[in-house]
C-alpha cells in the first residue's frame, strides 16, 4: 500500500471510523441484542478492513469466524441468558472513580501504542523475506499456509490443541440445553437442505485452493462449522450423530494428526515438524484435511453448548 | 501516514475502547464483547505494524488468533451461562465489605 | 476504458439501491415495510454492483462466481426475511396501517 492518495485514502478513513464508531456502539448501547447485532456488523467491517490490508486470508477467516460463528455464539447464549436476570446498565453503577481511573490508564496505554505505531523502526529485515525465498521449498504456493502448515507447524499444532481444549472446557461445565425445536419450519429445513451440499463443496474447494490462493484449513473448517449451526438451527436431530464414537474420532482427528505427524519427523528427522521437501505438499494436504474435519465439528460442537445427550439418555 | 498506519491506530483506539468496555461494564457478557473487540483492535496493530506489502507471518498469527478468539470466547460463554444458573445474576459477585 | 465507466455506473447504480434500502430500514414503521426495504436492497442493488464488478473479471469462472455469490445472498436475504416476519407475526408486533 502507498502512501495514502485520494479516494482510497478517503475509503481507508471512512472505514477505520466506521469501524471504531461500531465498536464504540456495540459496547455502549444499553439492549443486549442491539450489542451483538453491532458486533457483527463490526466484524464484517473488519472483514473488508483485512481485504484493505492485503490479507485475503484473514478475510475470509474473520467473516467466517469473526463476525459469523462468534455472533451465533453471542446470540445463543443471550438467548439461553434467563429472563429475569437483569440486563446490566452499561456499566452506570460503577464508581466514578474506577471510570475515571480506567480511563486515564486506557488513555495512557492507548497513547503509549499510538506512539509506538509511529516510531517503531524495523532493526532487522524480518523473516517476511526469508518466507517468499522459501516458498519454493514449501511444497505451497499460498505464503500464510506455508507459514501456518510449514514453517510455523508448531503454533498449528497448538491451536488444535487449544481448540479441542475449549471444547472440553465447554463439555466440562454441563449438557447441552434443552433444543428448543419449535415445529420444523419449512423454510429454514428448505434453505438447509438446499445450502448443505453447496456448503460442503465450498469447504472442499477452499480446502483444496489453499494451496495456491488465498483459502485454506481454518477458512474450509469455519464453513463446515456454519453447516453444522445452520444444521442444529433447523431443527436436524443430530444427537445421534454428535454423541457417536464417530463425532469424537472426527474431534481428534485435527490434533492427532499433527502429534502423529509431529512424533514421525521426530523420529525420522530428528527435527520436529520438518517435511521432506519432495512429499511437503502432499503431507500438508492431509494435514489439512485432518484439520478442517476437526476444525468443523469442534466448532459446531462449540455452538452446541454443552456435553450431546443420546437419544436414549434424555 | 500509509494505509497500514492508519489501520493500526484504529487497532489503537479498538484496543482502548475494549479495555475500558472490559474494566467498567459489570454485565459479563458485554465484558465477552469487549475481550472480542480489544483482540480485533490487536490483530489490527500486528498486521498493520507489518507495513507496506503483504506479510505472511503476521497474518498467519493473526488467523491463529482468531480462531483462538471464537474457542475463548465460546469457553467464557459457557462460564457465563453455568454462573448464571447456579447464582442467577450474570454479574460477577461483588465483594462482601463493598458498600455498593 | 468503456468497461471501467460502465463499471462505475452499474455500482453507484447498485450503492444508490443501498441508499434507498437504508433509508426504508431507518424511516419505515414497521418491521414488515422495514424487512421489504431491504430485501428490495439487497437483490437489485447487489446485482447491479455484481454486473458491473463482473465487467472486470479475469474469465468465466470469476464471473460466475459472482453470479453465485448474488444468488447466495438473495437466497439467504429471502428466508431470513420470510423467518424474521414470521416470528414477528407470532410475537404479536403491530402492523402498521394507513
Amino acid at each position: 500500500m502507498e502512501t495514502m492518495t485520494g479516494l482510497t485514502g478517503l475509503f481507508d478513513v471512512f472505514l477505520s471510523a466506521g469501524l471504531l464508531w461500531l465498536a464504540w456502539q456495540a459496547l455502549a448501547s444499553t439492549d443486549l441484542f442491539r450489542a451483538i447485532v453491532l458486533f457483527i456488523s463490526f466484524g464484517l467491517l473488519m472483514a473488508l478492513a483485512w481485504a484493505r490490508l492485503g490479507a485475503p486470508d484473514i478475510a475470509l477467516a474473520e467473516a467466517a469466524i469473526g463476525a459469523g460463528l462468534t455472533g451465533a455464539l453471542l446470540l445463543s447464549a443471550l438467548a439461553r441468558l434467563p429472563r429475569d436476570v437483569p440486563a446490566g446498565d452499561a456499566g452506570c453503577r460503577t464508581a466514578f472513580v474506577v471510570r475515571v481511573l480506567a480511563w486515564l490508564a486506557t488513555m495512557g496505554l492507548a497513547s503509549t501504542l499510538a506512539w509506538v505505531v509511529f516510531h517503531l523502526q524495523p532493526v532487522a529485515p524480518g523473516p517476511g523475506n526469508a518466507v517468499i525465498e522459501q516458498l519454493e521449498a514449501s511444497g505451497v504456493g499460498n505464503p500464510v499456509t506455508a507459514v501456518l502448515l510449514n514453517f510455523r507447524g508448531y503454533d498449528t499444532l497448538l491451536e488444535m490443541a487449544v481448540l479441542l481444549l475449549a471444547l472440553l472446557g465447554v463439555w466440562s461445565l454441563g449438557v447441552e440445553a434443552e433444543q428448543q425445536v419449535t415445529g420444523a419450519d419449512p423454510v429454514l429445513d428448505g434453505l438447509a437442505r438446499l445450502l448443505l451440499p453447496l456448503l460442503i463443496l465450498v469447504a472442499a474447494y477452499l480446502l483444496w485452493v489453499g494451496a495456491h490462493a488465498p483459502g485454506g484449513a481454518f477458512q474450509a473448517g469455519s464453513v463446515l462449522g456454519a453447516a453444522g449451526v445452520l444444521l442444529l438451527l433447523a431443527g436436524w436431530r443430530l444427537r445421534a450423530a454428535m454423541s457417536s464414537a464417530w463425532m469424537r474420532a472426527v474431534l481428534v482427528a485435527g490434533p492427532a494428526a499433527f502429534v502423529a505427524m509431529a512424533v514421525t519427523t521426530l523420529l525420522i528427522e530428528g527435527r520436529l515438524l520438518e517435511f521432506p521437501q519432495a512429499q511437503a505438499g502432499m503431507l500438508i494436504f492431509v494435514l489439512e484435511a485432518c484439520a478442517t474435519l476437526s476444525i468443523g465439528a469442534t466448532l459446531a460442537a462449540l455452538y452446541l453448548g454443552g456435553i450431546p445427550q443420546a437419544e436414549d439418555d434424555a | 501516514m500509509t494505509a497500514a498506519d492508519l489501520y493500526a491506530l484504529a487497532g489503537v483506539g479498538l484496543v482502548g475502547l475494549g479495555l475500558y468496555a472490559l474494566i467498567v461494564h459489570a454485565h459479563l457478557l458485554r465484558k465477552i464483547l469487549a475481550i472480542n473487540v480489544t483482540g480485533s483492535g490487536i490483530f489490527l496493530v500486528l498486521v498493520g505494524l507489518s507495513g507496506t506489502g503483504p506479510d505472511a507471518i503476521p497474518q498467519a498469527m493473526v488467523i491463529t488468533g482468531i480462531v483462538v478468539a471464537v474457542s475463548a470466547t465460546a469457553l467464557a460463554l459457557a462460564l457465563m451461562l453455568r454462573l448464571t444458573a447456579l447464582s442467577g445474576q450474570a454479574e460477577l459477585p461483588q465483594d462482601p465489605d463493598d458498600a455498593h | 476504458m468503456l468497461t471501467d465507466v460502465l463499471t462505475v455506473v452499474l455500482s453507484l447504480a447498485g450503492c444508490a439501491f443501498f441508499l434507498a434500502g437504508t433509508l426504508g430500514l431507518l424511516r419505515f414503521p414497521d418491521v414488515f415495510t422495514r424487512l421489504h426495504a431491504l430485501t428490495k436492497a439487497d437483490n437489485l442493488g447487489l446485482g447491479l454492483v455484481v454486473a458491473g464488478l463482473a465487467l472486470q473479471a479475469d474469465s468465466w469462472a470469476i464471473v460466475g462466481k459472482l453470479l453465485l455469490i448474488w444468488l447466495l445472498v438473495m437466497l439467504a436475504g429471502a428466508s431470513v426475511a420470510n423467518l424474521v416476519s414470521r416470528r414477528a407475526l407470532d410475537k404479536g408486533l403491530p402492523v402498521w396501517k394507513r
